[in-house]
């Protein structure tokens, strides 16, 4: 749905373990939303789509697994190269 | 550890750096404490690496954050960017998070300075990827200079809503060179009459009114179709929208996209400030709670105070203003400057605040949305976006004598999600309160309780605690 005005350095990371170049300094809900992925997460009560929606901390929509830790905010992280992003499908489990 | 600090700050917007900067001018010890990587907050984001054809798409109003994020940088104050405030005490601990480790942080004064947040307001497919809100572009713009692509957006994007944040996105878009399929002007007819009486001193405030005229005649010079009178819009879509409908008269009109960005004015954001219990007080014109505070920000916590859009919509000039005066009031609590030379100091900012608020009446009256907008979603219009909680069953609570929001919560679970009522709060408010038939101040709102941020167990042991 989204294009870089200029393009510019990149980090590499991994988004459902596929590999993805993403903006250095970009959040991670920026990224998802400009490597055009539909959705974020589904959601626990009905597993509906939901993608991010505020951008800025305040509607919880981007909720994703970043580095093996759900429920992070993707549109308050900033990737880094090697991140691993995942795309939470309804509700968190408890991890061993 | 706790560690102690004279000052702590919270909020790197305007309000924040403001108090921030003035305050360790004045010798006090602050701290300021940030959710986002670099100091400007959502307004001035990403301002220190705009360069200037950046800053020609952003605005002249957007630079000016550069000079407040400079003067911040050249400060005594310390600067904690990356930081998640989880809670306040009464007692003035803060509760931080920072790279996954926690502190507890002991200040002899704190300044909240959290800012504002678009106002949520529910309409059918208002959950779909694809919708999103005109400040979520604005960020997108601002931090990864990202602008919606017209090839993957059937008919390019849809702006609706009312305010002066959705003609500055559009005019943000167009400099950009983004093709905009339609501004869907939702702004109540009956906003223009009430916003009249308001005008002559909107006049004199510092060139807001002029640069609203501006904007709207940049959009139609170029052809960016404004339609004005549009009501009940929704989003349709499967698992993303394709198109938005709207009302115009009598007809319903259909505009594919894939992009929808609505914007209905900003409201305070201030869960934390109610998280800690500062008193609230719920103002008719902006249709939102707001703290209560004294002239100097100060509220019914002791030695806490409220600086910015935080405590009342009163955009980012004001927020600097009453910044400085929370600055002043602070510097005098902690015994750096006597009240004489507090009020000395406060004078001009004053002046200065008094004159650029002159224009809040009249936007007040224009653009915010009648509370029939806030009380009338269809009930299968989901509400809490978190849970799912459509407005009939909010209704139903009701009828089964639910006779506030946190009744309706406890049978409902609205506003038990993670963004723990930040979005369907007011909505909830105004159904529950049109369905009992009385004022929303009487039904009251959540009660908010920390962690206010989604903070790991592994985090809070990382604390050291006596």
């Amino acid at each position: 749905m989204f294009k870089r005005l200029r393009e510019g350095p990149t980090v590499t990371v991994t988004i459902d373990d596929v590999e993805a170049a993403v903006p250095e300094g970009a959040s991670v809900a920026a990224a998802i939303l400009l490597k055009n992925l539909g959705h974020c997460r589904t959601t626990p009560v009905s597993g509906e789509p939901r993608a991010p929606y505020c951008m800025m901390g305040v509607c919880f929509e981007c909720l994703m697994e970043i580095d093996g830790e759900d429920n992070r905010q993707a549109c308050l992280v900033t990737v880094e190269e090697g991140m691993k992003i995942r795309r939470q499908e309804g509700a968190s489990g408890l991890k061993p | 550890m706790s560690e102690r600090c004279a000052l702590a700050v919270i909020g790197g917007g305007p309000a924040g750096l403001a108090t921030a900067t003035t305050a360790a001018e004045l010798g006090v010890q602050v701290e300021l404490f940030d959710e986002q990587s670099a100091p400007g907050g959502q307004i001035y984001r990403a301002i220190e690496n705009a360069d200037t054809e950046h800053q020609a798409i952003l605005g002249q109003d957007y630079a000016r954050g550069a000079a407040l994020a400079q003067s911040f940088r050249a400060s005594a104050a310390g600067y904690r960017s990356d930081s998640d405030v989880w809670a306040v005490t009464p007692e003035r601990q803060i509760g931080v998070i920072s790279f996954g480790s926690a502190d507890i942080v002991d200040a002899q004064f704190i300044v909240i300075a959290t800012g504002s947040m678009e106002r949520a307001l529910p309409f059918p497919g208002w959950t779909l990827p694809g919708v999103m809100t005109a400040g979520a572009g604005q960020v997108l713009l601002k931090q990864e200079g990202m602008v919606p692509d017209d090839t993957l957006i059937g008919g390019g994007v849809v702006l609706a809503g009312s305010g002066p944040l959705l003609l500055l996105v559009a005019s943000q878009y167009l400099h950009a060179g983004v093709a905009i399929q339609a501004l869907l002007d939702m702004t109540p007819r009956a906003g223009y009459l009430q916003a009249l009486p308001h005008l002559p001193l909107a006049l004199i405030a510092d060139g807001y009114i002029g640069k609203g005229r501006a904007l709207k005649a940049e959009l139609r010079r170029a052809d960016v179709p404004i339609i004005s009178g549009v009501t009940n819009i929704s989003a349709n879509g499967d698992d993303r929208i394709t198109s938005v409908e709207y009302d115009i008269g009598s007809q319903r009109q259909t505009l594919d996209t894939g992009l929808l960005m609505v914007h209905f004015g900003v409201v305070p954001n201030g869960h934390l400030a109610a998280a800690l219990g500062v008193e609230e007080i719920w103002d008719r014109r902006q249709l939102c709670w707001r703290p209560s505070t004294d002239a100097w920000g100060g509220t019914n916590i002791d030695g806490v105070a409220i600086a910015g859009d935080c405590g009342g919509i009163a955009g980012a000039r004001a927020a600097e203003y009453s910044g400085r005066l929370a600055a002043f009031q602070a510097a005098c609590s902690l015994g750096l400057i006597d009240a004489e030379e507090r009020d000395r100091l406060a004078a001009p900012v004053r002046q200065a605040l008094k004159r650029d608020i002159r224009v809040r009446p009249f936007l007040e009256a224009l653009f915010t949305p009648p509370a029939s907008l806030m009380d009338n979603a269809v009930d299968d219009t989901v509400i809490c976006r978190c849970e799912e909680v459509t407005a009939g069953r909010l209704r139903e609570a009701v009828s089964l004598g639910c006779q506030g929001p946190n009744q309706v919560k406890a049978f409902t679970r609205a506003g038990m999600g993670p963004c723990q009522g930040r979005q369907c709060g007011a909505a909830v408010s105004h159904i529950v309160a049109a369905a009992r038939g009385v004022e929303v101040e009487l039904v009251g709102r959540f009660r908010v309780r920390p962690p206010v941020k989604p903070i790991t167990l592994g985090a809070l042991a990382t604390l050291d605690v006596d």
